[in-house]
């Protein structure tokens, strides 16, 4: 792992981060299937929103794609590897191109911001220089800009658990753009958040990641949010696709087909 | 309120609890019976007042003669030094021990490895393993030490298990989700978290060391201990008072600044 690389212009540079998600299937229990033959295809840029009643399987989808969740079938094409048949310091390796935002954030609460920001170079550093906190300078320069990219540079020193939602939700997405990726995935980074806050969260996460031309896949309840930023809309019910297309495609109708049911639309 | 009918009269609140009253009458047979067994009467209850009566009265004065002051400072310094000795190597070996016992971060047959030699460290009382220490490398500071090493492992290394056991998966989720390798997320995920209540064991573990390491040395593993011993073997009992009053007092330093260590790493 060569500490020094340098990093990629983030500008559009040619390579392809499309995702090819072939019949994938997800059992947590044998014979209950909560992902039943999934298959997209998500193009190399833009944010794509996945939209679905809870339990549906979102979740499970985004993450069988950077293996938090091992798929019981299927495969996921990335940057000319199978993910789902990844193992071991491959699998790291690959992870460390895929940025996560979760919906609970997921800070590590006693570290202080900036260090929660730095642990998306932990891919690409030995371990004794996580130990002794000697990052590479370039690093820490990095993750000073992208602090205050999200508008946190006041906040670098402090810790973590000492910050309210909002703005451990743009520490979150810090420590993803500190990843350099080339996927960020977002599962419902909304969802714990007030509606302003989530407009916010929502509009930082498009902006960065769309200036940086980094394709992000996002889990969220909130059918406007989606509307609003994703340049795609899949619809899932009972771990499948039922809805696919633009948002100017998303009718009632298809509401109704995604989260059933009947009145609640009125 | 008339209506109510009256009770039948064969209904009882509180019947008696026949499996019980035999249970108690038998236990207290057994006391009676093991106290005649053991020789344990009342007449050697008060004899024994007797005897503690002239023993105390010949601990009064606490000897502070000089050469003996010298005896008690040498056999304290060597006792302090076993108590440090023995909590840092404790902690050290502790800390991996106490991880890879960790059910949710290390695989299933590691942790039961790991968790059956925490069990056998804590088989036997410290005496008992500074006596087997004392067979094997002889009397001395030595064997106090590794005596004491095992014993903090034992405890030290179960309650960091413990600890990693109870943390927050979700943050460690996240530093792993970076493509983190295994021990950086350790350092930067799991060591956070923990860290606190590792150190406030730790600090228990040497205010538990401190008063072992007396003990340890009345079965020849060197300290304080081998000199209590002796001063006991030649009746020296207003020594022997000077050597207690010491030893409690540095138990109580010790355990305030074990507290005050718990407290400011809270």
């Amino acid at each position: 792992m060569d500490a020094k690389a340098p990093f990629k212009p983030a500008a559009a540079d040619g390579i392809d981060r499309s995702l090819v998600i072939r019949h994938l299937r997800k059992e947590y229990r044998s014979g209950i299937a909560v992902l039943k033959d999934v298959s997209l295809t998500f193009e190399g840029r833009g944010m794509t929103a996945i939209i679905g009643p809870s339990g549906t399987g979102k979740s499970t989808l985004v993450r069988c794609i950077n293996r938090l969740v091992d798929p019981t079938a299927g495969e996921m094409l990335f940057m000319g590897q199978d993910l789902a048949k990844l193992r071991g310091s491959a699998l790291r390796m690959a992870r460390r191109r895929i940025g996560m935002v979760f919906q609970e954030y997921n800070l590590v609460e006693r570290l202080t911001v900036i260090e929660n920001v730095l642990c998306g170079r932990l891919g690409y550093l030995p371990v004794w220089r996580a130990w002794m906190r000697k990052f590479p300078p370039g690093d820490i320069d990095r993750a000073f800009r992208l602090l205050d990219a999200v508008g946190l540079g006041d906040f670098s020193n402090i810790r973590a658990d000492q910050l309210s939602g909002g703005q451990r939700q743009r520490v979150g997405i810090a420590r993803a753009l500190m990843q350099d990726p080339d996927l960020i995935l977002a599962d419902e980074p909304t969802s714990s958040l007030d509606p302003k806050t989530s407009v916010e969260i929502m509009e930082l996460i498009a902006r960065r990641a769309g200036e940086r031309d980094i394709p992000v896949i996002v889990n969220i309840h909130n059918v406007e949010l989606a509307r609003r930023y994703a340049d795609r809309i899949v619809g899932m019910a009972k771990g499948e696709v039922v809805f696919d297309g633009p948002p100017s495609a998303l009718e009632d109708s298809h509401l109704l087909t995604i989260y059933g049911g009947e009145g609640w639309l009125e | 309120m008339s209506d109510i009918p009256a009770p039948a009269p064969t209904r009882v609140a509180f019947p008696p609890n026949w499996p019980m009253r035999i249970g108690f009458a038998v236990l207290a047979l057994y006391i009676v019976y093991a106290s005649t067994i053991l020789d344990i009467t009342w007449t050697r209850f008060i004899a024994g007042f007797g005897h503690a009566e002239r023993f105390l009265s010949r601990m009064f004065p606490p000897d502070f003669t000089p050469d003996k002051l010298a005896l008690l400072q040498s056999g304290m310094i060597e006792s302090l030094q076993i108590a440090v000795l023995a909590t840092i190597f404790g902690v050290a070996l502790s800390l991996p021990l106490g991880l890879a016992a960790a059910r949710n971060l290390c695989p299933a047959p590691l942790a039961w490895t790991s968790r059956t030699l925490i069990a056998l460290f804590r088989t036997f009382h410290p005496v008992i393993v500074a006596i087997l220490f004392v067979k094997a490398v002889g009397f001395g500071a030595l064997a106090g030490v590794l005596a004491l090493i095992i014993a903090s492992m034992g405890f030290l290394s179960k309650l960091i298990g413990e600890a990693v056991e109870e943390m927050s998966m979700k943050q460690m989720e996240a530093v792993r989700a970076t493509g983190a390798p295994f021990l950086s997320v350790v350092v930067m995920g799991v060591m956070p978290q923990v860290l606190p209540r590792f150190i406030g064991f730790s600090a228990y573990q040497l205010d538990s060391n401190l008063r072992n390491s007396a003990l340890v040395g009345l079965v020849g593993g060197g300290g304080i201990g081998a000199t209590l011993f002796t001063a006991f073997q030649r009746f020296d009992y207003d020594f022997v008072l000077t050597i207690v009053l010491t030893i409690i007092a540095i138990v109580m330093v010790g355990e305030i600044l074990s507290g005050w260590v718990r407290r400011l790493f809270q």
